[in-house]
């Protein structure tokens, strides 16, 4: 028998009072896995950014065309590097509800400006020479079962081809994946030429610009040359970092952060107090008990320890659990969820956060009934007694 | 048996402070025990039992003298010191057994030994030892709430001997106990002391325990006296 023994038999001696702190800690870190997953999911894209490229759109609003003359203008400036561009197309495959991203590219420019992008050599030469050729991301390729050279019809629900309809048919030339596991793959794109000639609403206009600057320090300086470029024109611009634009754009849902600091707060102030309070009555319950080991001649340091590694302890067991617990429900949502949320993870990062959660749970519930048995007195213990 | 003096008092004082009054337990108190004594103190409630029982054990210090064991200052140990101190030479048997609700008869009688070195086997050994001494080998793995009030008072027995102490603390042993039981226990420390040669302070209210020890001291009011001086 060690301390250890004693820290699990003391844990243990009252089943209700352990199953329903458990509970509460399974529940706030349940809460705390399942919406850092989230959190971390719609912030993917912001992470992923990368630190010198530039998003361009159109001031009035990103849904707002630009005219395709701005990328060699914008090529033509200082500090630019690489530009690129893309045409939002609205697709989904063979029925409204099968959604899937699909962009119009240059192909010849795009993977310059994204090199997490990772194609196949010999794909890639056979995409950018077929103009009616697709590159898959591998997810929504898996999830079709989309093969290179299927035929694949993908319809816009917002343009229309000029010889009526508007279902395009394409070939899967190319798939690519991410060099990181975080690299979305769950989009389609085609080339811009081809979509442009063939879309009835008028030609030569882009979506939005791309570009890599020269030194991210530049970043700044580039965004407000490139706006002040297009000041007072009838498509004045709007230039943010990548960024900036993905997280204005989830900011668009509403302040993610602030909900999610809202909700985990709510749920770790309660399971503070419940397991606070237990702890204080687990110990105070105790008194006579913590004197007699005095007594026998545990130091006080020693049994100061004990109970902190109990209610540490007791924070893992339930923490882990509720962890578990969120990782089961984020793989059953992640594949439900996978067109909208790709990046659906419970990663090792808020697995760490969730471990040192637990452990300040844990120091924070048991410090003050650690304290009074470190400072118990034998001698009024048991008189009290 | 040696004759020499295992714990000497030497004008000991011990004062408490109650809001703004300080009382006085004792004043100027001597004693000693030797070697192989079993001791009964008996007295009011109030004498000072309790305290002189807590201050031998080095659960409370005084507030001035000395106190010295086997010829070593007690009184002036740190905390940590004196709780070293108990574990290697102090038994301590309560009126209440004290046990740990939640560990076995075994388990509870292992606890003095979680402060050795003793490995896992030998502690087991001592353990069983332990047991046997007080006739409780088939109740080790008993749980105190299932067993009677004697028998966890042999546990609380087993408990006070299983590192081999050289000194063994009762206070009120046999109080929560029936007449016999009592008897029972009284013997087991009789038998602690003439054949363990453990030296025995016990202190009781009961003249039919007193009875068991090799001689008896009578506290009232702080001060030592003559039985007779507490019939009056």
């Amino acid at each position: 028998m060690k301390d250890f023994y004693l820290i699990y038999k003391n844990l243990t001696r009252k089943k209700m009072r352990l199953f329903l702190t458990t509970f509460a800690i399974f529940i706030a870190f349940l809460i705390f896995g399942a919406i850092m997953t989230l959190r971390s999911a719609l912030n993917s894209g912001v992470e992923m950014s990368a630190d010198n490229r530039l998003v361009v759109v159109h001031k009035t609003s990103f849904t707002n065309p630009l005219p395709y003359a701005y990328v060699n203008k914008v090529k033509a400036m200082e500090g630019v590097k690489d530009v690129t561009h893309a045409n939002w197309f609205g697709g989904y495959y063979q029925e409204p509800a099968n959604q899937v991203v699909t962009m119009a590219v240059d192909p010849d420019t795009y993977l310059t400006v994204y090199p997490e992008l990772v194609v196949d050599e010999e794909q890639l030469e056979n995409w950018k020479k077929n103009q009616s050729g697709i590159l898959v991301g591998e997810r929504i390729a898996k999830a079709n079962n989309w093969q290179i050279g299927d035929r694949i019809p993908l319809s816009s629900n917002i343009f229309s081809q000029k010889t009526g309809g508007q279902t395009w048919d394409f070939t899967v030339d190319a798939i690519f994946t991410g060099n990181d596991a975080k690299v979305d793959t769950g989009y389609v794109l085609i080339h811009y030429k081809y979509f442009n000639e063939t879309q009835s609403w008028g030609g030569d206009n882009i979506g939005w610009l791309i570009l890599t600057t020269t030194d991210p320090a530049l970043n700044e300086q580039v965004a407000k040359a490139i706006d002040e470029n297009f000041a007072n024109s009838n498509n004045e611009t709007d230039t943010s970092t990548e960024q900036a634009f993905n997280k204005a754009f989830i900011d668009q849902i509403g302040n993610i952060g602030l909900i999610i600091f809202g909700v985990v707060f709510m749920a770790f102030f309660t399971i503070l107090i419940v397991v606070g309070n237990t702890m204080v009555l687990a110990i105070r319950e105790r008194t006579n008990e913590i004197a007699v080991l005095k007594t026998l001649g545990f130091e006080s340091s020693r049994i100061f320890k004990m109970v902190l590694a109990e209610s540490c302890l007791l924070a893992f067991f339930g923490g882990l659990l509720g962890i578990g617990g969120a990782y089961l429900i984020v793989q059953g949502a992640a594949e439900q969820m996978a067109r909208f949320l790709p990046n659906l993870i419970l990663d090792g990062a808020i697995l760490g956060q969730a471990l040192i959660y637990m452990l300040l749970l844990g120091l924070v519930t048991g410090i003050a009934p650690a304290i009074s048995a470190l400072r118990l007195n034998i001698v009024t213990a048991f008189s009290r007694g | 048996m040696t004759t020499e003096n295992l714990f000497e008092l030497k004008n000991v004082a011990k004062l408490f402070t109650k809001g703004k009054e300080t009382i006085s337990i004792f004043e100027g108190l001597n004693m000693h025990i030797k070697n192989g004594d079993f001791m009964a103190i008996m007295g009011p409630s109030g004498s000072g039992k309790t305290t002189l029982l807590n201050l031998l054990g080095g659960v409370d210090q005084p507030s001035s003298g000395e106190i010295s064991f086997a010829g070593q200052r007690i009184d002036n140990l740190s905390e940590s010191q004196l709780a070293k101190w108990r574990a290697n030479n102090i038994g301590f048997i309560f009126q209440f057994y004290n046990l740990m609700p939640m560990l076995n008869a075994a388990k509870n009688v292992e606890l003095p030994l979680l402060l050795t070195n003793l490995s896992s086997s030998e502690r087991k050994k001592q353990v069983a030892t332990a047991l046997e001494l007080v006739g409780l080998s088939d109740r080790a793995k008993h749980m105190p709430s299932e067993m009677s009030g004697g028998q966890q008072q042999r546990v609380a027995i087993a408990r006070a001997v299983v590192s081999d102490p050289k000194f063994l603390l009762c206070d009120e042993p046999t109080g929560d106990l029936d007449r016999q039981t009592a008897d029972e226990i009284l013997e087991m420390l009789q038998l602690l002391n003439s054949k363990f040669g453990k030296t025995i302070v016990m202190v009781t209210h009961d003249p039919s325990a007193a009875k068991y020890a090799t001689h008896t001291v009578h506290l009232n009011k702080g001060k030592f006296v003559k039985a007779e001086e507490l019939l009056v």
